[in-house]
């Protein structure tokens, strides 16, 4: 069942940036948008399974660092071939200066 | 002596896939991530300055070329006009195709779309095929886009510096894809929700040939396909001599880019035609760095690097022999020095790769 789970302190990501988050075997992205609001996703790239940490956040996008493939990473939507399925997406909020997600 | 089979669906794919080589970890210098950030950020000033002076300079000298025609003063004129369609436009290609030459999408997409056409590459199908590139660089079975093969084919490559099988292949292909047919290597890598697209833009660029061929019978002259068709043939010189440089005489089936990726410095004219592509190892390790930040992240990770070829010359010094060596002996192998400031990464695929390397 999902539960709300601490992840990290908000000033743990830079704006327009993502921290790679590993909980329970699964590994997650974290995302500062430019408005200052956090996001999560799987952590992994859909197209062969790289590690998004590593990718460039521009906006409201995450480009993969392998290939160049882009997410909408508020709805994991697959923007940029050689990505065509969705991300995962997992709901997040800010609390006391921490970010929690639900996962 | 080990036989490589470079079909994507022979033997040699099946055991990279098995032994792990597929689809693997590779190695990546640390930079740290402030600095990488920076490096990867986007913008349109570069390219759109580059693009400018690209498009501007064939228009030039195309015109000239069209009002010296058909004397022989107009050749010089074809001849530049040649190298930038036939090989600018591959590199064009190649950098607007990971996305990375400007920060406005449909940028990207609108020099993607040109460079493909004159390159004939469908847009769909190289997007996909570069992609394997990257993830598989120089595994064979893997990488579809390997240039000189073991042993390598020198007659097929001295044919591509004229553009003549590359671009041939790349016309039979578009009739193919506009029939609604995708060869079965294509049908490897390409998924099926993106076929559509590929017969799709093959329909459209018979439709140029098609106009461009009718006006030549009209005109009772090869003029037009001196500006659109031929200059894919008469100016690919440049990029088959670059993307040479890439990766030949170089070991195949390792995970570190160092060992089987090149770095040259080059002149400031290829290097224009070239778009910094000859930061190669730099390139595959971080193909999120744009090309006009290479020479900053070449600076920030040459520490951790094989010494770069100081030429073109000199690139050509060492692969020319290494390429012969190969015909006979395709085991044979150029082995990358690291120095002694480098962090080692799977030595012992590089020191058993499929062969024995150059003493
Ligand atoms: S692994 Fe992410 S785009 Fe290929």
């Amino acid at each position: 069942m999902a539960q709300w789970i601490d992840a990290c302190a908000t000033d743990d990501i830079d704006e327009e940036d993502l921290i790679r988050f590993d909980h329970d075997g699964r590994t997650f992205a974290i995302y500062r948008s430019p408005d200052d609001e956090f996001f999560c996703t799987d952590g992994l790239c859909t197209h062969e399974q790289v590690h998004l940490v590593d990718g460039l956040v521009m906006d409201y996008v995450i480009e993969c660092p392998k290939h160049n493939g882009q997410f909408d990473y508020r709805t994991g939507e697959a923007k940029r071939a050689p990505v065509c399925v969705n991300l995962a997406t997992y709901p997040a909020k800010v609390e006391n200066g921490r970010v929690l997600i639900e996962v | 002596m080990t036989k490589r089979d470079y079909s994507l669906l022979g033997p040699d794919a099946a055991r990279a896939v098995k032994t792990g080589l597929a689809t693997a970890q590779w190695y990546h210098t640390e930079v740290p991530r402030k600095e990488m950030k920076a490096l990867m950020q986007r913008s349109d000033q570069p390219a759109v300055r580059d693009t400018i002076l690209l498009f501007g300079a064939m228009i030039l000298l195309a015109g000239l070329g069209i009002a010296l025609w058909p004397s022989p003063w107009s050749a010089p004129a074809w001849l530049a006009y040649g190298v930038l369609y036939g090989s600018a436009m591959d590199s064009r290609w190649h950098e607007c195709g990971h996305g990375t030459a400007f920060k406005t999408p449909w940028m990207n997409n609108a020099v993607y779309q040109i460079a493909s056409f004159c390159m004939v590459r469908n847009p769909v199908v190289w997007r996909w095929s570069h992609a394997r590139h990257h993830t598989d660089t120089i595994i064979v079975g893997r990488d579809p886009e390997i240039v000189a093969m073991r042993p390598p084919a020198l007659f097929r490559i001295f044919l591509n510096f004229f553009g003549i099988l590359d671009a041939l292949t790349g016309w039979k292909h578009m009739l193919q894809n506009a029939a609604g047919h995708l060869g079965p290597e294509e049908a490897d890598f390409i998924p099926e929700q993106e076929r559509p697209k590929v017969f799709r833009v093959a329909r459209i660029w018979v439709l140029i040939y098609a106009a461009t061929i009718v006006l030549a019978v009209a005109m009772q002259s090869i003029l037009p396909l001196m500006v659109i068709g031929l200059p894919r043939l008469y100016g690919a010189w440049h990029h088959v001599m670059t993307g040479i440089m890439q990766h030949a005489g170089l070991a195949d089936n390792v995970l570190d880019h160092r060992l089987n990726s090149r770095t040259v410095y080059i002149n400031p004219v290829s290097r224009f035609v070239y778009w910094n592509m000859n930061y190669h190892v730099e390139h595959h390790m971080f193909p999120m760095v744009p090309y006009h930040r290479l020479p900053e992240l070449h600076e920030k990770i040459k520490h951790d690097l094989p010494a770069p070829n100081t030429s073109i010359l000199d690139a050509y010094r060492e692969i020319w022999p290494a390429l012969k060596r190969q015909l006979r002996y395709e085991d044979y192998f150029l082995k990358r020095e690291l120095p002694g400031t480098a962090r080692p990464y799977r030595e012992d695929l590089h020191a058993e790769a499929l062969g024995v390397p150059a003493e």
